[in-house]
This record gives C-alpha cells, structure tokens and sequence, in this order.
C-alpha cells in the first residue's frame, strides 16, 4: 500500500511517543473500543506517573484498566471507576488521584479540547459540591451554569474499524463511543486500525473522523484480553 | 444484600407498565435491566443507552456476542431495526436535551422529595457518578426500583438523604419489593402494596412521611 502521508507506521515506531509524567487520553467505554495493542505497548515500555483521561478506569485486566492496574497512573479524569475495583483501592490507599466528572459532561470537555473552545457551561451538578468544588459559576438570564473546562492531552490513543492511508475513520458500532472526541483533542492523535484501506475506499459521507486529525495509524491486532461476559 | 430473582422480576415487571409506546427509554444496570422482558409485543420503544445507542435490543444468543456491541455495563445486546449508533457526546446531547422520556435507576438513598443518592459510600464506595447525574437531572421521568432497605435492615426511603446527592428533587416514582410511591409536590403517596404486604409494615420500613392513596391498589404477580 502506499503511504504519501507518511501516517502509516507500526507499534514499536510510535513507543517513543510515551513517556513518564505524560497526559494520555484514551478512547473506549468498559474496555469497549480502547486500542488493545497501543495499551499493551506502553504497558510493556513501563511508562509511569501517568495522567489519563477517559471515560472509565475499564477493568483491571480490560482497556486502559491494564495500566491502572500495574499503577501506571497517577491520576484518573474519569465519570467512572466502579468496573475496576483496583482503581478504587488505589484511591482509598492514596496512590491514585481521580478526578470525576459527570460522563455527559467528561465528553464535552474532551470535545472541547478537541475542537479549540477553552470549556463549555453546564447546569449539570450545579447544586452538588463535588462537582462544583472550585469551578466558577457564570449567570445567564438567571440561571447559573458552571464553567467546565475543556481537556485535551499530550498523546491521544484511539481504535478504529478502518482507516485510510489519510487516516480518515470509521468505527465499530458502539465501539465508537469517546473515539471521535478523544481523536481531537491530543496534540498527537495515534489510530489503531483494525482494517488500513487506500484513500477512496472509505465512502467520504460516512467518515466519522476526518484524517485532519489523525496523525499516525497503526494496524491492529484485535483484542487481548478477555471480556467479563465470556 | 441483593434481591431474589422472582422478586427483581417483580419490581421490573411494574416498572415496565410505565412504558408507552413511542417512548425513549434509558435503562440502568441490575434490576432495571430486565424491563424489557416484561414489555408488551405490540410496544414501540426506543431503548438508549449512553455508550452511544438508540433501538438497543435483547442480549443476543449464546455464541452470537459482537465484543463491539454492548450496552453501557459492557454486556452484549443487539440493534433493533431502525437503531443507531453515535458518539458519547451525542448520547448525552439526547439526554441533557430532554430527549430521554424515562429512566429507569437504582439507588442507595431516595428523600421524600425526590432526591436521588446513588453514586457514592463515602470512605468506601466511590464508583463515581457515571451518566447518572445528567440522566436524573434531565430525563423527563425519573424511577427507582431499589430494594426498600439496605443489607442492615436501615430504610432507603427517607426524609432526607444522608448520602452524597446524585441529583435533587428529580425521582417520580418508587418502586420496591413492598410498595410503589409517587413523589408529588405535596409529599409522598404510597399508591400501591405488593401482596402480601401491609400499610403497617410499609411504615415500619420507611423513615419518611407519606399519605396512603384512597385509591391504594393491592398488587398480586
């Protein structure tokens, strides 16, 4: 296959991107749609002290639940951890920091970040003082909204069904999720592509994710854990 | 302390006479799950799910799994004709909109006034709040099913929360093991008993104040 820009690689090209202390966003629900062979890698690389942002801590053995389960992390943004019990010990023994936020709302600040807006406003857990902890309020027309800020992260990790050599995207059913969110906002974008097909093979009105945001792709594997209904 | 699979069946089969056709349903995980097997044939409902699913169907056979397509507690489901698929953002813009037109939870805790607590224990469970905020905050009708005590026999339906708040005033209905309540303006209502319960027991299990319906229906599955 050609590769004219340059964005098709493998795994142990893209490795050096990950390094301690760094913002890791990851794409996926429940392990649902994580990139499998990118979280193995950087699992195997042993990166530390890592700040990750996504939906859920997935769980201990599934998605991004591998690397918080090997105490990868230092901090968590998430909507929720409750599927990895590990997760949750971590905190309680004060190894692992998490900030929550309601998963609605998670998205859009991702979505945010993504997209070159500094936050959003948001009526959600206005009234709540774990949410609204040290967020400033904004009035408008008589109601109060929170300011929300938006997230965006060093490196983003997403999975994909196919990608094109520009690194447009199409994803699985609900494995889509965070996906097209998280694609945005990394300052660097990684794909792992279950299928990699020549530009004009993707129908353009049916890219969910424009290559403009993808910058590197690398072929998958599928996934290597197993899943909690098997 | 959890609940008898008769009795989860009993709570889901109530829960599902509030479903009309043309409906948009969110469904939260355990016993508000197994609503749809208590749903009529002829009702048209649109289930969601947060994970990015509109027309959600039944969990698929044995051996028919698609690993990439599951409901928002991972578990495998299928896609109704008409169904689709979209992105988290999305799935929530459905919610915070107004779109959803019930939503079925669980709970730790609910007041007499409706609100709802079941995200967290502090010091010992903090799963953190998942979609459950947006969807008590925004969903246009909001229903426990819970089980009326917790597993030390202390009331979950109570004057007001001791728990962390997942939202406030926002539960319409309750439905437990015991009883079914609405949440009015004016308090609680217990409208109906399941058999072959009492008033007086009802009271014994509830650490808030409610008015019996004059038209107190007495429920026999």
């Amino acid at each position: 296959m050609d590769n004219q820009f340059n964005k098709i690689t493998t795994l142990n090209q893209v490795l050096h991107l990950f390094h301690d202390g760094m913002t890791l966003m990851f794409g996926g629900f429940g392990g649902v749609g994580s990139p499998p062979g990118l979280i193995s890698g950087i699992l195997d690389k042993g990166v530390k002290h890592l700040t990750l942002i996504g939906n859920d801590t997935g769980f201990p053995d599934i998605g991004i639940g591998k690397l918080v389960s090997n105490g990868s992390a230092d901090k968590v943004i998430a909507s929720h951890i409750g599927s990895n019990p590990i997760a949750g010990r971590l905190m309680h023994e004060g190894k692992l920091e998490v900030e929550f936020s309601p998963q609605g709302i998670l998205a859009e600040r991702i979505r945010a970040g993504g997209v070159g807006l500094p936050g959003v406003l948001s009526d959600i857990g206005t009234d709540n003082e774990i949410v609204s902890k040290n967020k400033p309020m904004v009035d408008i027309n008589g109601k109060k909204y929170l300011i929300e800020t938006a997230l965006t992260a060093q490196v983003s990790i997403i999975y994909a069904k196919k990608a094109d050599e520009y690194g447009n995207l199409i994803y699985d059913k609900s494995a889509r999720n965070t996906n097209p969110l998280v694609a945005m906002a990394g300052q660097i974008t990684i794909a792992e592509a279950e299928e990699i097909v020549r530009l004009g093979e993707l129908n353009p009105e049916e890219i969910i994710t424009p290559g403009v945001f993808v910058d590197y792709i690398i072929p998958s594997k599928g996934v290597n854990w197993k899943w909690a209904w098997e | 302390m959890g609940l008898g699979v008769e009795i989860r069946h009993r709570l889901a089969k109530r829960a599902a006479e509030e479903i009309k056709s043309g409906m948009v349903v969110n469904l939260g995980i355990g016993i508000p799950s197994l609503v749809p097997n208590h749903l009529p044939k002829d009702i048209k409902v649109m289930f969601h799910a947060e994970n990015g699913i509109v027309g959600m169907g039944p969990s698929p056979k044995n051996g028919e799994e698609d690993e990439n397509l599951c409901n928002a507690g991972g578990f495998p489901v299928t896609l109704n004709i008409g169904g689709s698929y979209f992105d988290s953002s999305l799935a929530f813009g459905i919610i915070r909109s107004g779109r959803i037109d019930l939503t079925i939870l669980g709970s730790l805790q609910v007041s007499q006034t409706g609100d709802l607590a079941n995200w967290i224990v502090p010091g010992k469970k903090v799963p953190g709040m998942g979609g459950a905020m947006e969807l008590a905050q925004k969903a246009k009708k909001v229903i426990v099913l819970m089980n009326h005590c917790d597993k030390h026999g202390k009331p979950k339906i109570v004057r007001k929360c001791t728990l962390p708040l997942t939202s406030s005033e926002s539960v319409n209905l309750i439905v437990t093991e015991l009883a079914v309540f609405h949440v009015t303006n004016s308090g609680l209502v217990l409208t109906e008993i399941f058999e072959p319960f009492d008033i007086d027991t009802v009271k014994s299990k509830t650490a808030a104040d409610f008015c019996v319906s004059e038209d107190l229906r007495k429920i026999s599955y």
